[in-house]
């Protein structure tokens, strides 16, 4: 094994990691902090590597930050759940509120290519009503987009990731055939099959980023089923073996293991580079626009840090929304036993979904939508799982006996945007002496009213399929979106259509955070159509003149 | 393997020199396996006694087989103080709620029986651990920390991890176990591939245990 990866940067000396090749590395064009490059981007992950990619590919000249480290993920992805852990956000954020989230693992990543370094890889589109959940669907806010520029973006994404779905999907306008043929189906995607025909609706092989061909030099998944510890095989369509080679190929520099700590402002308002810290060093990049992609929690952390004495309420934060509206996806599911051995280890965990609730509006006692998933978890999130029932001692171990026999059914579902569920600075200090992100959570009545109809669903789905036993697990989240939001007026959201701040017009942001709802899905995807898109506003502003 | 598994004869580590597991597993678990000879570090003294009592109730372990270092798995989590990313707020770090966590137990013990907790028998502790799982207590050595989200947070989630990433009860649940870059084949039910462990239906143990020993 090479020297840890989070001891001494690899992206320098005009060269970066090759994640293809062990050992291997590939060339890397480097500016220097006194040079006005056109783009700083902070974060690599779904959404600034993509931008990164984009843009250098246009011609600017772009320098990316990212606080994790640069793995080589042939070599250095264990298959093991407590190892690599060594992927997630794992510095200190403090959660309080009446349902306080459990973020970690399960939401968000550092390193060069973020969290879809060890994220599930299923990739999904927006329903078009979403992007008017206001106006058209009476809830939320209205997205200032058109669905069907997102569609074409989305179509976009899923070539350059070569997604792997079927040939028609079920719900939705048409969309055409997935680039990659769908994976084949493990036991535990079955038994979602067999629940959903017996109740009547529609299911389908899940659209996922993970090869189910060869591709270049990477070989199809091999089904071995510890993709959110991260995957050793490159199958994986993560930003770090997808976008981040682009973007080096097109001339970026990537800078790992340095962590942005304020963006700066002069009098005119307008943005002049970033303060990072890298090998044991504050510097300062100059750069002639600056974009934060720090995902849902870092980004708003790093706008309130980054107040002056012009901007004391933290940068592009004169609507007072920055930080607010943080909200996640619902994440509860139903759990059963089933007679048969269905070793749900085996293969991508979410194989087979169902949109159904997401499509349709009748039935429902509450806004908003879900999809649900198979599962496949591996043993230690599933022990947690059990301790997240109150279980221990004999029992648990008793119920742990039934592993390769248990199946579940887990939400994705809408909750509902609410000012007061929010991101500010707590007191405390991380290892930078930064202080740490404070994050308020609160369901409503909505997300619980949504949640209960999931579970009431999901137990009869899963019944039907023949699973005994059945229990629920209530308490879990995922995702996270809102905190810089997007929209037309700049007194209602952070950043217009082209994640542009209202407020600062050479800063930029790109990633989950400019969310005004999140859907019944997962958000990759879209954070990665938006970012497709804003490169090619960026384009289009550059070449009038606008930026 | 021990009794109370069906799936008595199966070691994943016999696996550790297949093409299931790659270089960097090699060497992530065979540092793992060497958590039998720590010394505590963070949980220390009594602490060190009370945890190993606490986590006896917690996972309890069959005596026909060595026990999986579990208090020396956590302390060496908390020596390295690794964290998980976020902390409710009304909780204090991972060191220092472990540090009054034990302590506390220690003193509720005392308080109610005379005696540490390392030196209750089994009813008792269980007992007691059932009344700070319901947040049923309230000595001042808590210091604040509400002790039912100190067991929801710290104990089951940290304990529970600890055992299960340990390969010895990946074998007691028959979990298949890494599998770089060999992967899976055989996807649906009641298959399995042959380097995956056999669950021994009723009157077919003897079987399952011959074909368990061959699993590689
Ligand atoms: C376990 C798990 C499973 C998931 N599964 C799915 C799925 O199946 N499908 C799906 O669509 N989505 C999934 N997601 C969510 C998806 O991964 C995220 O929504 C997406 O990656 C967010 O993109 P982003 O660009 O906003 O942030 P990220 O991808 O998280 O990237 C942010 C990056 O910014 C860096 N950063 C932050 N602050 C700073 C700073 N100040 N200085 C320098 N760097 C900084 C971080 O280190 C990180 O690398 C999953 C997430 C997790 C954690
Ligand atoms: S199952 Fe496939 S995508 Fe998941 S980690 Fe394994 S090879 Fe990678």
């Amino acid at each position: 094994m090479c020297a840890d990866a989070r001891e001494r940067p690899r992206g320098a000396h005009g060269r970066a990691p090759d994640v293809f090749r062990r050992g291997g590395w590939v060339p890397m064009r480097e500016y220097d902090d006194r040079d006005a490059v056109d783009f700083a981007i902070v974060g690599t992950g779904a959404g600034g590597a993509t931008l990164a990619c984009r843009l250098a590919e246009l011609g600017f000249r772009v320098v990316a930050f990212d606080a994790g480290a640069w793995w080589r993920p042939l070599e250095e992805f264990a298959s093991d759940e407590e190892h690599q852990a060594k992927l997630y956000w794992t510095d200190d954020r403090l959660c309080d509120g009446a349902d306080p989230v459990r973020l970690g693992s399960n939401n968000s990543g550092k390193a060069v290519g973020g969290s879809t370094v060890h994220f599930a890889m299923v990739s999904l589109r927006f329903r078009p009503e979403w992007f008017k959940a206001r106006s058209q669907l009476g809830y939320g806010a209205d997205w200032p987009l058109d669905w069907r520029e997102m569609w074409r973006y989305y179509a976009r994404v899923e070539r350059a990731l070569r997604i792997a779905g079927p040939v028609r999907y079920p719900w939705g306008p048409h969309r055409g055939r997935y680039p990659y043929r769908a994976h084949e189906l493990n036991e535990a995607a079955l038994v979602l099959a067999r629940g959903a025909e017996a109740l009547g609706i529609r299911w389908t092989p899940t659209p996922l980023a993970t090869l189910s061909a060869p591709r270049g030099p990477a070989h199809p998944c091999v089904y071995r089923g510890f993709c959110v510890s991260g995957c050793a095989t490159n199958a994986k369509q993560s930003a770090l073996v997808t976008w981040i080679p682009r973007a080096l190929a097109a001339g970026a520099e990537i800078r790992d293991l340095a962590m942005v700590g304020r963006v700066a402002v002069d009098g005119a308002d307008r943005a002049t580079g970033v303060e990072y810290l890298r090998e044991g060093r504050w510097r300062f990049q100059r750069a002639r626009n600056v974009v934060v992609a720090g995902y849902a929690v870092e980004t708003p952390r790093l706008l309130l840090l980054s107040a002056t004495g012009r901007h004391p309420q933290g940068l592009a934060n004169s609507s007072g929304l920055l930080g607010r509206y943080f909200t996640v996806h619902a994440n509860q599911a139903v759990w059963g036993t089933m007679d048969d051995e269905i070793r749900s280890y085996k293969g991508p965990p979410s194989l087979a979904i169902t949109e159904h609730w997401n499509y349709a509006d009748e039935g429902k006692d509450f806004f908003g939508g879900y999809c649900y998933m198979s599962q496949g978890p591996l043993p230690v999130v599933w022990a947690v799982t059990q301790g997240g029932r109150g279980l221990w001692g004999k029992p648990l171990r008793a119920e742990m006996q039934k592993y390769n026999h248990q199946a579940g059914l887990k939400i994705v579902g809408e909750t509902l945007p609410q000012a007061d569920n929010r991101v500010t600075l707590a007191d405390t200090k991380d290892a930078y002496g930064l202080p740490v992100a404070r994050v308020t959570h609160a369901y409503c009545d909505n997300d619980r009213r949504l949640i209960a109809h999931s579970m009431d669903f999901m137990s009869r789905a899963l019944a039907a399929a023949g699973a005994r036993d059945l229990w629920r697990e209530t308490d879990d989240t995922c995702h996270m979106a809102g905190t810089a939001r997007m929209g037309d007026d700049p007194h209602c959201s952070v950043v217009d259509a082209d994640c542009r701040s209202w407020d600062i017009r050479n800063l930029w942001i790109c990633d989950g955070s400019v969310f005004p709802t999140v859907g019944g899905v997962n958000p990759s995807l879209t954070i990665q159509a938006l970012a497709l898109r804003t490169a090619d506003r960026i384009a289009a502003l550059a070449g009038r003149g606008e930026l | 393997m021990s009794a109370d598994t069906r799936y008595r004869g199966y070691d994943v580590l016999d696996k550790r020199d297949t093409p299931s597991w790659d270089a960097v597993t090699r060497a992530v678990i065979d540092e793992r396996l060497t958590a039998a000879d720590h010394l505590p570090q963070v949980a220390t003294g009594a602490a060190w006694r009370v945890l190993r009592a606490l986590c006896t109730c917690i996972v309890p372990q069959p005596a026909d087989r060595p026990a999986v270092p579990l208090a020396a798995l956590l302390d060496r989590r908390l020596a390295a103080n690794r964290g998980d990313g976020f902390r409710d707020a009304r909780l204090p770090p991972l060191r220092e709620a472990w540090r009054i966590g034990l302590d506390a137990l220690d003193a509720e013990s005392r308080h109610g029986h005379g005696r540490g907790f390392a030196d209750l028998d089994d009813e008792a502790r269980i007992d007691l651990l059932h009344r700070v799982q319901h947040g049923a207590c309230a000595d001042p050595a808590w210091r604040g920390m509400p002790p039912a989200l100190f067991f929801s947070h710290r104990v089951l989630p940290d304990l529970l991890s600890a055992y299960y990433a340990h390969p010895q009860a990946w074998s007691e649940i028959g979990f298949g176990g890494p599998a770089n870059p060999r992967g899976y084949v055989r996807m649906v039910a009641n298959r399995r591939d042959p380097w995956e462990p056999v669950e021994a239906r009723p009157g077919e143990e003897a079987r399952a245990y011959r074909e368990n020993r061959r699993v590689r």
